[in-house]
């Protein structure tokens, strides 16, 4: 595969190169200015169909892909798991080759099983983007935090970064990993060893047992929501208890040798994995990440549909676009 | 039936010691003689058996037959056939159908159709309990004398102790062992091996825990009851380690493991291979390696395939939703061959014990030697034919295979039943 291209899906970053992550972040740059413009909307992409199919509730993600469609003035339709034939019992390679017979362009799927995006991939033509496989990957999620690092630190190489809370169930922390690892920095995980999967020191990562020592060590939090059923399943014991025992909170931060900054994918449980004031405070790039995500996600759709990448100031061109 | 002489053979017989070139005479359903130069009785058709291995029929102790409850993905007869093709001259049934074999009917509906095939012999299996629901304990005595030729709970682990303790008690009435499949029930719950591999694929896991702390549990309550247990597809180092350790202080237990534990690791689940779904799941190569060791000195007694047909449909989905299990009639004595004797981790007279001899001790049935005067009960294979798997030419009802495309060696060329031959290849 081309460094210059992506191939046909994106469905992860433990199978892309440094340099074709590099390729997307790049490509994101030209496309953060179109979203200030008082009319949000380029032609790159109109004439392309794509449907959202997701099969699990979101809503940061799903709009912000709708957006990134949107402002790229692509064809779009959502289809929810809820109410479609998914929900009468047809099987997701029934659902693939429908829409592969009404010749879309790209499908953006969010599932709740690993490996559903491949899966689909695998048996249609159309452009495939993972918005998120059961526990394996979300891709644009990390793809974003690491435009906001790149934003607020000009570089990813040598950033020290930690993941914080349920590594074990979490699609955001893997992709996270492969994406950071990939791009040189230093990568660590904390949280209860419980809801740490097997083999992850095997991955090249630290591994804390303390979130106090995971402060004292990172440059960057990234800090994973936990899941109310996690305490139900017998994971942990008490949600108050994780929240004295793993939460980021301003009093921990405060005896850090540096200012952290401190990354959240949403949505968050305050007083859970994340006190409020760290939240709302300084150190929060919360905000900016939910923006960057619509860049980004912007420029995976570009590349997908065979955009140059050198291209893709042009591409997003001078002004607004007549309908 | 016409006597037949397979002549100039390389005759393997494990049970009495013998690797040879020689002929072998049956009549009248019987081995009548082997050795060199037996005279032709005038009726007999005389097959060239020059390059080929005669050996005692082969014996699968774990399959699925889906009869009743699933003709659509295999029948009692298409899996005798399979099996025929296979080589093996006998299977046993597990009782996890629709409904469960858990009464003298069910066997005997199960031996019926087996007669009906006129394929591999079919031993049935019974349940150690009713529905497999594990609560109260089969009818042993009837099961037996039926047909039933061991009892089994695979598919629904036994979760009770209690309930396994009388099992292991109970069965010694009627000299079966029992067979069960290990999982301990709270720490399942994943869809492939706990490690490094189901981390990077986001796949819920199963520890090896899970398997290995029934094996223990299994283990104690053989040594208080004295009765014989029989474990299923053994997966682990820590299982076989635990088995080695019984042997030595003489608690009566017998193992099996599968061809696929023998051969792949959970690295063939990576791009969410449904085909490497199966459960016990693969493992990882330090486990495959004990494996390898265990069934070479003894510790695992025999490979059985765990033939576990599914519908094409139900595989081809995600991961998660993808039924557990492969089929393997077809394909173990091919795999043995090129992945174990051509490697030298087993003479090809230990694959032949461990896939005839030792099941027929196990389960304690006819066959598994071709001592004159037994049941002609033979295979005969050409270890050197080189073919490529090929689904789509299996007897079988179903393709669920990891080894569809895989290149191998061996081939069977006849299989013979009480004397009459089930399978000849080419014949078809």
């Amino acid at each position: 595969m081309s460094e210059r291209s992506l191939g046909k899906d994106l469905l992860g970053l433990e199978s892309l190169t440094a340099e074709q992550i590099t390729l997307i972040l790049d490509t994101a740059e030209p496309f953060k200015e179109v979203s200030e413009r008082p009319i949000k909307k380029v032609p790159t992409l109109r004439g392309k169909t794509i449907v959202n199919l997701f099969f699990e509730a979101s809503t940061r993600t799903r709009i912000s892909f709708e957006f990134a469609e949107k402002r790229l003035s692509a064809d779009t339709v959502n289809v929810a798991a809820l109410g479609s034939s998914v929900q009468k019992g047809e099987t997701l390679v029934d659902t693939a080759r429908n829409l592969e017979a009404m010749r879309i362009d790209m499908v953006v799927i969010r599932h709740p099983s690993s490996g559903a995006a491949q899966f689909l991939a695998e048996r249609i033509r159309s452009n495939v983007v993972n918005a998120g496989d059961g526990t394996h990957e979300h891709p644009t999620q990390a793809l974003l935090d690491l435009l906001t690092l790149r934003d607020k630190f000009g570089r990813i190489a040598g950033l020290k970064v930690c993941i914080c809370g349920d590594v074990l169930h979490s699609r955001v922390a893997r992709s996270n990993i492969w994406g950071l690892l990939k791009l040189g920095a230093e990568v660590a995980v904390c949280g209860p060893p419980s809801l740490m999967p097997l083999g992850i020191e095997e991955l090249g990562v630290t591994v804390f047992r303390r979130i106090e020592d995971a402060i004292q060590w990172a440059d960057v939090l990234n800090v994973l929501r936990l899941q109310l059923e996690r305490m139900h399943a017998g994971f942990i014991p008490s949600l108050r208890e994780y929240y004295r025992v793993f939460g980021v909170t301003v009093e921990r931060l405060e005896r850090a040798p540096k200012d952290l900054v401190i990354l959240h994918p949403g949505p968050m449980n305050r007083g859970v994995e994340i006190d409020s004031r760290v939240a709302d405070g300084p150190h929060s790039v919360i905000l900016h990440q939910v923006t960057n995500g619509v860049a980004v996600r912007m420029a995976v759709l570009y590349l997908l549909a065979g955009g140059r990448p050198e291209l893709a100031e042009a591409a997003k061109g001078k002004g607004e676009v007549a309908e | 039936m016409r006597p037949l002489l397979l002549r100039s053979g390389r005759v393997v017989d494990p049970s009495q010691g013998l690797d040879e070139i020689s002929d072998l005479l049956i009549r009248e359903g019987k081995v009548a003689g082997i050795g060199r130069g037996l005279g032709v009785p005038d009726d007999a058709e005389v097959v060239d058996a020059s390059g080929w291995v005669v050996s005692p029929g082969l014996i699968d102790l774990h399959v699925h037959l889906r009869e009743p409850g699933q003709e659509d993905v295999e029948t009692i007869a298409s899996g005798a056939r399979a099996a025929a093709a296979g080589g093996f001259t006998a299977v046993c049934a597990m009782p996890n159908t629709d409904p469960v074999t858990d009464n003298q009917a069910a066997v005997g509906f199960i031996v019926k159709q087996a007669q009906a095939a006129g394929a591999a012999r079919v031993y049935p299996i019974g349940a150690i309990s009713l529905g497999q629901r594990g609560v109260q304990l089969a009818e042993f005595g009837e099961l037996v004398s039926a047909g039933a030729v061991a009892v089994s709970d695979d598919g629904r682990p036994v979760a009770s102790s209690h309930l396994m303790r009388m099992a292991l008690s109970y069965a010694q009435t009627f000299g079966i062992p029992v067979a069960d499949h290990c999982e301990d029930p709270t720490l399942s719950g994943g869809v492939m091996h706990e490690g490094l591999v189901s981390t990077r694929l986001g796949l819920r896991g199963i520890p090896s825990a899970a398997e290995e702390i029934m094996v223990a549990r299994d283990l104690l309550l053989a040594e208080l009851t004295r009765g014989h247990i029989h474990l299923c597809h053994m997966s682990t180092k820590g299982s076989v380690d635990l088995i080695r350790r019984a042997k030595d202080k003489g608690i009566k237990v017998t193992a099996e493991v599968t061809p696929h534990h023998l051969i792949l690791t959970d690295e063939a689940c990576l791009g969410y291979n449904t085909h490497a779904k199966m459960n016990p799941p693969l493992r990882t190569a330090a486990d495959v390696e004990a494996l390898r060791e265990a069934l070479k000195d003894g510790t695992v007694d025999v490979i059985a395939t765990d033939h576990a047909p599914h519908h094409y449909d139900a595989k081809e989905r995600e991961f998660d939703d993808a039924p557990f299990g492969v089929i393997g009639l077809e394909t173990a004595l091919a795999l043995g061959i090129t992945q174990l004797v051509r490697p030298g981790i087993l003479t090809l007279a230990e694959l032949i014990d461990r896939m005839s001899c030792a099941p027929a001790k196990v389960f304690n049935l006819p066959g598994g030697t071709l001592r004159p005067g037994t049941v002609a009960d033979v295979t005969v294979f050409d270890p050197e034919a080189r073919w490529k798997v090929d689904p789509e030419r299996f007897y079988s009802k179903s393709r669920n295979t990891p080894f569809a495309g895989w290149e191998v060696f061996g081939k069977v060329v006849m299989t013979i039943v009480g004397g009459r031959v089930v399978f000849r290849s080419g014949a078809d």
